[in-house]
């Protein structure tokens, strides 16, 4: 069989702007997180847990770990696009990586809003 | 001086090795490449490229002490002994420091690296402002030594599909140009997980120029043209 090279399939500007805008999510969200750490710094398991299960508080949180499974899929992609030259085993990994990342996103509901 | 140079002869060897050597060198041996043409008196089998020797071809790109760079333009006062030289790494080694630069140059004429402009040519030229020409700095001095590509990861892991720092250097060099026309073919053909985003931005290109260019900036210019027409 001829070994044809195939690019061309005009995507990917997306995948890297969200892979910025994640990352600034993210660091807005930890520099929130550990200012009021430092500001408020709770005293027990109790109080900790009150801070999370505030309305706001898990609004801000699922949106960190949605940024940070979104930002992990582009830059496991990539990685996978890099080192996998086997289409079939990086399909099959891109796959394992997208189940997990959604199980992840639906964990993380249960965990927030279960507090 | 002493010197550890890669040896392969696909002919002889059945796998490369490293030969050193232990030269004395003359006072006006002031650059790697005088120094290897030294060598090359005592071993004439020795094989490397070299053609203008003052950085201006390209043709001496090879890697010193574990580091991309044009032999002619580095000093030999200052490299540690024994100098380790190798082919360009990433590439296939046809013999000794000699690579087949055949996937290089495939990639870079895969982004036309010729101005397009479907204009009937003027009389005398198509003019430039000066600011227009300011553009093209830092772009157009590219001598195409394959040290940038052939330092970057990217470009080792995905040849054939990554087009590598040099290319996107000049892709963007055209993509700079006020007199081309072909903006949005350009960026067509560049949009695309493996053409341009390989580019994980880690600046080895930047590092090795010879020409102090710099292909991430060019690269990060091209992605801004693309969030500008897609935004």
């Amino acid at each position: 069989m001829v070994k044809r090279v195939t690019t061309g399939a005009h995507y990917g500007l997306r995948d890297w702007l969200a892979q910025r805008v994640t990352a600034v999510v993210m660091v807005i969200f930890i520099l929130c997180l550990v200012t009021a750490l430092l500001i408020s710094p709770p005293h027990d398991d109790n109080a900790l847990k009150a801070m999370f299960s505030n309305q706001w508080m898990r609004i801000a949180s699922f949106l960190f770990l949605v940024s940070l499974f979104w930002h992990a899929w582009v830059g496991m992609r990539n990685i996978l696009m890099d080192y996998i030259h086997t289409t079939s085993i990086r399909l099959t990994l891109q796959v394992l990586v997208i189940l997990s990342l959604l199980f992840y996103t639906i964990w993380s509901v249960e965990i927030l809003w279960n507090l | 001086m002493r010197f550890s140079i890669y040896r392969f002869d696909p002919d002889k060897d059945e796998k490369p090795y490293m030969q050193d050597y232990d030269i004395a060198l003359e006072p006006a041996d002031r650059m790697l490449l005088d120094a290897l043409v030294r060598i090359k008196t005592v071993d004439d089998s020795l094989s490397l490229r070299r053609s203008c020797r003052e950085g201006v071809c390209g043709s001496d790109g090879m890697n010193i002490n574990g580091r991309n760079g044009l032999a002619c333009v580095t000093p030999v006062a200052g490299l540690k002994e024994p100098v380790e030289l190798r082919p360009l790494p990433g590439l296939p080694v046809i013999r000794d420091l000699i690579v087949d630069m055949t996937q290089f140059f495939k990639q870079y004429h895969s982004v036309k690296p010729y101005l397009i402009n479907n204009d009937p040519p003027p009389e005398t030229e198509r003019l430039q402002s000066p600011e227009e020409r300011a553009q093209l700095d830092g772009l157009y001095e590219c001598i195409l030594c394959a040290c940038c590509s052939t330092a970057c990861p990217s470009f080792w892991w995905n040849p054939d599909k990554f087009v590598g720092p040099a290319g996107l250097l000049q892709a963007y060099r055209f993509l700079a140009d006020s007199r081309d026309q072909a903006t949005a073919e350009r960026l067509d053909y560049l949009e695309d997980p493996y053409r341009l985003f390989r580019c994980h931005s880690i600046m080895n290109c930047v590092d090795v120029c010879p020409k102090d260019l710099n292909p991430t900036r060019a690269i990060g210019r091209i992605k801004d043209m693309m969030v500008k027409r897609t935004v």
